[in-house]
């Protein structure tokens, strides 16, 4: 996406030790549907999770109840030191989780420009409640990051194309400066082309930048290429979690639960 | 000529009026999609309480400073108190609830004040300016009362555009999820989307009863062609309110002034007829399916 040289000219690397999201027995229900059942993953800062697994295994609900907008029955999630279970939305995205949702989440009615603004609101916002600088993520590294968005940031974000949304909602998750970075389907309806280059650049971002990042994926070969670690859920519940390489080779999981 | 030249300027005051009602129903309904039926109702209301600051002895800027400041209130209670709380049920709820809102203040309004004819005062005067020899059907107070709404419409779209709040209560209207997943204080922007709103609404009913009686069911009239307006507009669209609200301010007055004014309700009909017959989504209104 961006010329090699370019690359030190982006936010440098935190150098406090970012906070680790915890997410332990996490159960979650729609009125009789019970959609998670003592759901733990494991992250670290610096790793990419991969959950994979069919329709409505419940991979959203997971990423909706680590940000808030699902409720838990039970379990917790915790980042650092504080504890989010059951937090409202808006106090887990101040806290340092950015959740890019499921379809995207682009504000179709606000322009390009508009839609990055809001990430940075939260970005300053929290950088100022840390005390320090932030890690320094502005529009201009973005832009820098994602041209393709660049030529468009006064467009009304609907004149977009999918792999053009999907770069602006991860820029714009960026510029909320976060510590975790949840990823619903990223890439769904992208021509393999564009997903391969938005998960070189999600590879290098976490690696630079210590982020904990959760990538929900129905590819699950194209995730478990990126990923550290898979977990693979069924039907609400973990069935496998191991390093990302095992479960690619583990030919019985794979056919019986990834499809590949 | 001259009679069109002066239809034409009262239509544009009364417009100016109908635009500022219009607008107060756009906000609301674009971030909660509620029709507000209380609008009215809030705007008589705080007009009632700049009428008693005023018997109060108080001049006419600061009741009217008092009353934009009480719609404030009152509206960020009407949303936090009475419209919160039914906002997830069924669809139709909140509007039922605003119909209830309408029907107690009025109520109240006739307890609290009495519900016989108060004449309410004029900042400036009410007789027409002249140009030369020439007698304009513009009055002082009818300039004050564009002026008052174009700087109104001035610094809302300033906020909305060039703000950071601005933006936030954008999103929030557009898209609540996303907004909270971005930190974005929804609820907040709610409330007060409902508050700035409930001001334009009290500044339309103070300014439609400037030299003229008010009494509990003066605003009716208004929230008719208000709504005319809104819809005209497109009900998303908040330029496209004020555009509504203008042309039906000239519409009525043309036909109040060539044909009768007991004409003017059934022209706002056939005029809203028309428009939804040709586009059903208003002049301005996005008639697609919002993608998220
Ligand atoms: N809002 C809802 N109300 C009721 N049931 C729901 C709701 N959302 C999800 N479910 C149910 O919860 C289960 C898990 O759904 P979820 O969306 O988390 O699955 P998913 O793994 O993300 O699926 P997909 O790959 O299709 O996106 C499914 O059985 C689904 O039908
Ligand atoms: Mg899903």
């Amino acid at each position: 996406m961006t010329a090699p040289e370019r690359r030190s000219e982006r936010p440098a690397p935190r150098s406090t030790a970012p906070p680790a999201l915890v997410v332990e027995g996490l159960t979650a229900t729609y009125g009789p549907v019970t959609a998670l059942r003592e759901v733990s993953i494991p992250t670290e800062p610096g790793r990419v999770t991969a959950v994979l697994g069919a329709n409505g295994a419940g991979k959203t609900t997971l990423l909706r109840t680590i940000s808030g907008l699902v409720r838990p029955q039970a379990g917790q999630v915790r980042l650092g030191e504080r504890d989010l279970t059951g937090a409202a939305p808006e106090t887990v995205a101040g806290a340092g989780v950015a959740h890019v949702p499921e379809g995207r989440g682009v504000i179709t009615e606000l322009t390009v420009e508009e839609n990055l603004r809001l990430g940075s609101l939260l970005g300053r916002r929290r950088a100022s409640g840390r005390g320090g600088p932030a890690r320094g993520w502005s529009l201009d590294d973005v832009l820098e990051l994602f041209p393709a968005i660049a030529e468009r940031r006064r467009r009304p974000a609907d004149t977009l194309s999918g792999g053009e949304r999907q770069m602006l909602v991860i820029g714009r998750a960026l510029l909320t400066e976060p510590d975790v970075l949840l990823l619903d389907e990223p890439s769904l309806g992208l021509a393999p082309r564009v997903v391969t280059q938005i998960f070189a650049v999600l590879r290098d971002l976490t690696e630079q930048h210590a982020l904990t990042v959760v990538l929900v994926e129905q590819n699950a070969r194209s995730a478990l290429e990126v990923a550290d670690t898979g977990v693979v859920l069924a039907l609400g519940r973990v069935v496998a979690v191991s390093e990302a390489a095992e479960l690619a080779a583990d030919q019985a999981l794979r056919h019986a639960y990834l499809g590949f | 000529m001259q009679q069109f030249l002066d239809l034409t300027l009262s239509g544009l005051s009364q417009g100016a009026i109908y635009a500022a009602f219009a607008l107060a129903l756009v906000l609301i309904w674009r971030s909660t999609r509620v029709v507000n039926f209380a609008q009215g109702a809030m705007g008589m209301f705080t007009t009632y309480l700049a009428l008693l600051a005023v018997d109060a002895g108080w001049s006419y800027w600061a009741a009217l400073l008092l009353a934009l400041g009480s719609g404030l209130l009152l509206g960020a209670f009407i949303e936090r108190v009475v419209i919160r709380p039914v906002e997830n049920g069924p669809e139709l709820n909140p509007v039922i609830v605003t119909l209830g809102v309408f029907i107690a203040l009025q109520a109240l309004a006739s307890l609290l004040f009495g519900a016989q004819y108060r004449s309410f005062p004029a900042p400036f005067g009410l007789t027409g300016l002249q140009a030369g020899s020439v007698n304009l059907a513009i009055t002082p107070y009818g300039l004050f009362t564009i002026g008052a709404v174009l700087v109104t419409m001035i610094a809302l779209v300033a906020l909305f555009r060039f703000t950071d709040l601005g933006l936030r209560l954008r999103a929030s209207a557009f898209n609540g999820e996303v907004s909270r997943l971005l930190g974005v204080p929804v609820g907040r922007m709610l409330t007060l989307g409902w508050a700035l709103a409930a001001v334009v609404g009290s500044l339309s009913g103070l300014l439609i009863a400037g030299g003229e009686l008010v009494w509990p069911a003066y605003m009716d009239p208004l929230i008719v062609y208000g709504f005319v307006a809104a819809v005209l507009g497109g009900l998303d669209s908040p330029a496209g309110a004020v555009i509504g609200g203008v042309a039906i301010g000239l519409a009525l007055s043309y036909v109040s002034g060539y044909a009768g004014s007991e004409f003017a309700g059934l022209a706002a009909l056939l005029i809203l007829v028309a428009v939804l017959l040709v586009r059903p989504a208003g002049l301005f209104g996005r008639a697609t399916v919002r993608k998220v």
